[in-house]
């Protein structure tokens, strides 16, 4: 029956897939993000190695891959593949958690900034524009050294830099939305600015603030890593940044313990890319370019 | 003497939703110096028609079967690359849909159309300008304006240009969709003047494409109704404008407003146009006919020939 | 024809946008430009009455439908209804007034939000002004509008409808409010032209029944001879004439309202051919011609026509026009 509220469901969801499923990138990407999460997820019953500094066999520190190790250990004896398991929990709780948050942030200023134009308008863009033009990173150790490092003031660091693409992309969305007539329909019927703004534009933004979210994910890790490797991360979590960190400082590079750097490495990478991907995958599938007619 | 012979015509087109079956079995007929007009609502297969005779179909869209015949010339199974040199604009040309809108802003107006003509034709450039500005006197734009860029030109302007455009190569056929549909009332009025007077002095022959009936019966000389994706009715404009046969026909006729008539309350067909995917069985018209018998479901109606060059394709002329 | 026959009262209605002018231009010259989009518009619509605004792109139609519905903030002028001025309201009022003011779009792609379902479109009104019993309103509106069975629509999108249906959900969405009023933008030209007769007739159909009446904004002066009763033809902002619309199809005095009827085609193809009988396009809103705006384009221009803006006066009883000839 074409007429139920959850046949509906079914066909937006059948329709979503079926646009998903076009993009190779998108299922490259969704697959790599799966293998992480569940890694990450289940880390505990894939391995029984400890990772506490002092749950490491010390005379087994420094040792290349083998069968007992399957990608070496760390400076005090640890399985570097279950740092990495583990590692993925915070790298990704981070990540996701500072492009909500940014997300948060961002579609706030886009929408206000969009919707009520006017002085509002120009003085969240002039922030913005300010925010945009401070070199990320630099800005981003300042704030970590100032307010010291732990979790929640590295999710802070990272989201207060990273929500004014967000709020570019909202606002341009909401601007073009604006003129379209069923927002002034809204009006007409005696709709409230928060009504229209809450019920009209929101919903028609919301796909792209998702897209863009998970393309913050990617960024936000990325940020993640850069702090810890520069020493500013939480030294008591273990995240991939952390690794790389501690590699790092035990001279790993000229010692070429290779295992301690390329594994952290290639994980940051590919959950960005990953994120990425699909970003990008669904942001096709939400553009609004060709209105179905 | 035949100018175009379209024959049968079957163009298809590929969706994620299955096969739109734009046009289906259409054949058409046009003599030198016709003026043809062809119309109906939108999904009816108009556009995709005359995007099959210039073989410019987009990629997922491919002519099934059927003859397209230009002046002796087998359109369908000719190469892209005669396509273009021999026919493309100087045999057949084309005025689109928000055409004015396609002119390029960062070219003057007439290096556009001298750009046009030596693509095609080995001439000097100056002989090339020559040529703009006898075309821009034919449509009635001061010929020192073809310096100017496109913003400079207003939408008259730029309609009349694209016509030019049209005309550069004294072309036999010139195919146009919806050319007025975008203009205000009176520069409409203007253009259309202006289109009477190239076909008679040109002696041009021109498809018309609109849903607009009475453009039509302002310019053309002969009219093609078309019903998802076939032709319903074709034949001179008096006969199918004044006494139209087919069920679809009376109906769109006599609810067209004018503004001559008495005022009056319309009688609308009712229903709507349907789905190509899936399109109704026998006569696609059927579900929307106040005459249908039970033959119109289950037969798709052959087009016969009524009386000299009147054709139409119903059930209940087949008698 | 008392006052009581009179819905709402146009009154010098202006609307003047101000040209964004680059930083040296506005050193350069001291004068502020505008485009005048509507200038000193007054007229009035009856209880019951279908008035057709008419004129091409640019004439101000559309601005003046949408200032009368308080939707655009006015330059200066006066809406009256039903005795209230709509443009001096506060919040409130407004909201009020929305009740019994409705609008119904040109563009049915555009005006229904891609991401709500026909259902909640529909009751969105009801919503906003806390009223009850939903379903069933919602069920009965959407009747109203001829989209039957009413169920069937309800947890559709847009994008699955036709524009015919699309502009029938614009029209329920309109009426569940039991409006007085209604201002049509253009509501058939974007569609298909067997479906456009079935949606005027439901409008004629909604006027009769629940006594609504029409603003019915066009380009299309032979769609306006059928609908509605009266017309005005809207030039550069003005409006130039006015009559019952026999009178002024059959009766025309002013030169623009004269040349936008020869220039509509007729779908007779053996009667006369449309004409244009003016030559040239609108002129550039920004720089309007002096004195009568049409002075440009007219066969029978004056001295005083490029002087002096003509008043609008009644030459015959309900039949107005402005201009220098009479």
């Amino acid at each position: 029956m074409a007429g139920t509220k959850t046949a509906l469901y079914k066909r937006r969801i059948r329709d979503f897939i079926l646009q998903y499923k076009e993009s190779k990138l998108g299922i490259v990407g969704l697959f790599i993000l799966v293998f992480f999460i569940f890694v990450a997820t289940f880390a505990n019953n894939l391995s029984d190695h400890s990772i506490k500094p002092t749950g490491g066999i010390l005379k087994d520190r420094f040792k290349p891959p083998s069968s007992k190790y399957i990608l070496g250990t760390d400076d005090v004896g640890r399985d570097i593949a279950t740092l990495i398991m583990y590692g993925g929990r915070i790298s990704l709780l981070i990540g996701f958690l500072a492009a909500i948050i940014s997300g948060g942030i961002g579609t706030i200023v886009g929408l206000t900034a969009g919707y009520f134009g006017g002085w509002k308008e120009d003085l969240l863009m002039r922030i913005t524009d300010i925010v945009l033009v401070i070199p990320g990173l630099p800005l981003m150790l300042v704030l970590a050294s100032l307010l010291g490092s732990n979790f929640w003031n590295i999710i802070f660091v990272i989201s207060v830099i990273g929500w004014t693409g967000t709020a570019r992309v909202v606002r341009a969305q909401v601007l073009s939305l604006k003129e379209r007539a069923f927002i002034e329909s809204s009006k007409a019927i005696g709709a409230s600015d928060l009504r229209i703004i809450g019920y009209h534009l929101l919903p028609n933004v919301f796909p792209l603030i998702v897209a863009q979210m998970i393309l913050g994910v990617g960024g936000a890790i990325l940020s993640e890593a850069a702090l810890s490797f520069l020493g500013l991360g939480d030294p008591s979590s273990v995240s991939w940044g952390m690794i790389l960190h501690w590699a790092f400082a035990v001279g790993s590079l000229s010692s070429n313990y290779w295992w301690f750097i390329i594994p952290p490495g290639i994980c940051i990478t590919l959950v960005s890319l990953g994120f990425t991907f699909v970003g990008f995958a669904l942001d096709q599938i939400v553009n609004p370019r060709i209105r179905r007619r | 003497m035949t100018l175009l012979e379209v024959e049968n015509l079957h163009t298809y087109f590929e969706t994620r939703e299955g096969t739109v079956k734009a046009v289906d079995d259409v054949s058409l007929k046009m003599e030198r110096g016709d003026s043809l007009g062809l119309a109906g609502e939108s999904g009816c297969g108009k556009t995709t028609t005359m995007l099959s005779i210039m073989r410019l179909l987009p990629s997922n869209g491919k002519i099934i079967s059927g003859k397209i015949n230009f002046d002796g010339i087998d359109m369908v199974s000719l190469d892209e690359d005669e396509l273009r040199r021999k026919i493309r604009w100087k045999r057949m040309s084309m005025v689109f849909q928000g055409a004015m809108n396609a002119l390029n802003p960062v070219f003057r107006v007439g290096d556009q159309i001298v750009q046009a003509i030596v693509s095609h034709e080995n001439i000097e450039k100056e002989k090339a300008w020559a040529r703009v500005e006898e075309l821009f006197q034919l449509v009635g734009i001061d010929p020192n304006r073809a310096k100017d860029y496109p913003h400079e030109f207003s939408g008259g302007m730029k309609q009349r240009a694209v016509i030019a455009l049209s005309l550069a190569l004294n072309p036999d056929l010139v195919i146009a969709d919806e050319p007025v549909t975008a203009l205000d009332v009176i520069v409409q009025a203007q253009i259309l003047e202006l289109v009477r007077e190239l076909i008679n002095k040109l002696n041009i022959s021109m498809i018309l494409i609109t849903h607009d009936l009475s453009v039509i019966a302002d310019t053309c000389n002969k009219a093609a109704i078309m019903y998802a994706g076939k032709i319903v009715e074709q034949g001179d404009i008096m006969t199918i404008f004044k006494s139209p046969e087919h069920p679809y026909s009376q109906g769109l006729l006599t609810n067209y407003p004018s503004i001559k008539s008495e005022r009056m309350r319309f009688t609308p067909i009712s229903g709507r146009p349907p789905n190509l995917i899936n399109p109704p069985s026998g006569c696609r018209f059927h579900p929307r006919c106040p005459f249908a018998m039970e033959v119109c479901s289950k037969k798709v109606p052959e087009t016969i020939e009524l009386e000299r060059g009147h054709y139409i394709a119903c059930h209940l002329k087949t008698n | 024809m008392s006052s009581k026959d009179k819905l709402v009262v146009i009154e010098n209605l202006k609307k003047y946008y101000p040209v964004r002018m680059g930083l040296l231009q506005s050193l350069r010259s001291k004068e502020r430009l505008f485009v005048k989009a509507v200038d000193e518009v007054s007229f009035h619509i009856k209880n019951g009455e279908i008035y057709g605004l008419a004129g091409e792109s640019g004439c101000g139609k559309t601005t003046t439908g949408k200032l009368i519905l308080n939707l655009i903030t006015s330059t200066s002028g006066k809406v009256m209804f039903k005795g209230e001025d709509i443009l001096s309201l506060k919040k409130g009022g407004i909201k009020e007034f929305r009740k019994r003011a409705q609008i119904i779009y040109q563009d049915p792609y555009e005006s229904l939000d891609p991401r709500m379902t026909i259902f909640d479109f529909v009751s969105e009104p009801l919503i906003v002004h806390n009223i009850g019993d939903i379903e069933k309103r919602v069920e009965e509106a959407l009747e109203t509008a001829e989209l039957t069975p009413p169920r069937e629509f309800f947890y559709r999108f847009p994008h699955e409808l036709s524009g015919g249906q699309r502009q029938r959900v614009a029209i329920a969405r309109a009426m569940i409010l039991n409006p007085e009023f209604i201002v049509a933008d253009e509501p058939v030209s974007m569609l298909d032209v067997s479906i456009r007769t079935s949606i005027l007739n439901l409008m004629m159909r909604l006027r009769d029944e629940f006594d609504i009446s029409y603003l019915y904004i066009t380009h299309d002066l032979a769609t306006a001879k059928h609908i509605c009763d009266r017309i005005g033809i809207m030039y550069l902002g003005k409006i130039v004439e006015e009559a019952e619309v026999e009178e002024l199809i059959d009766n025309a005095l002013h030169p623009y309202t004269q040349a936008l009827i020869a220039a509509v085609p007729d779908p007779d193809p053996s009667v006369e051919k449309s004409k244009a009988i003016i030559k040239g396009e609108i002129p550039d809103p920004i720089h309007l011609p002096t004195g009568c705006r049409f002075h440009t384009r007219c066969h029978y221009m004056k001295d005083i026509c490029m002087k002096v803006e003509p008043e609008i006066k009644e030459v015959s009883e309900g039949h107005r026009i402005a201009c220098h000839l009479y």
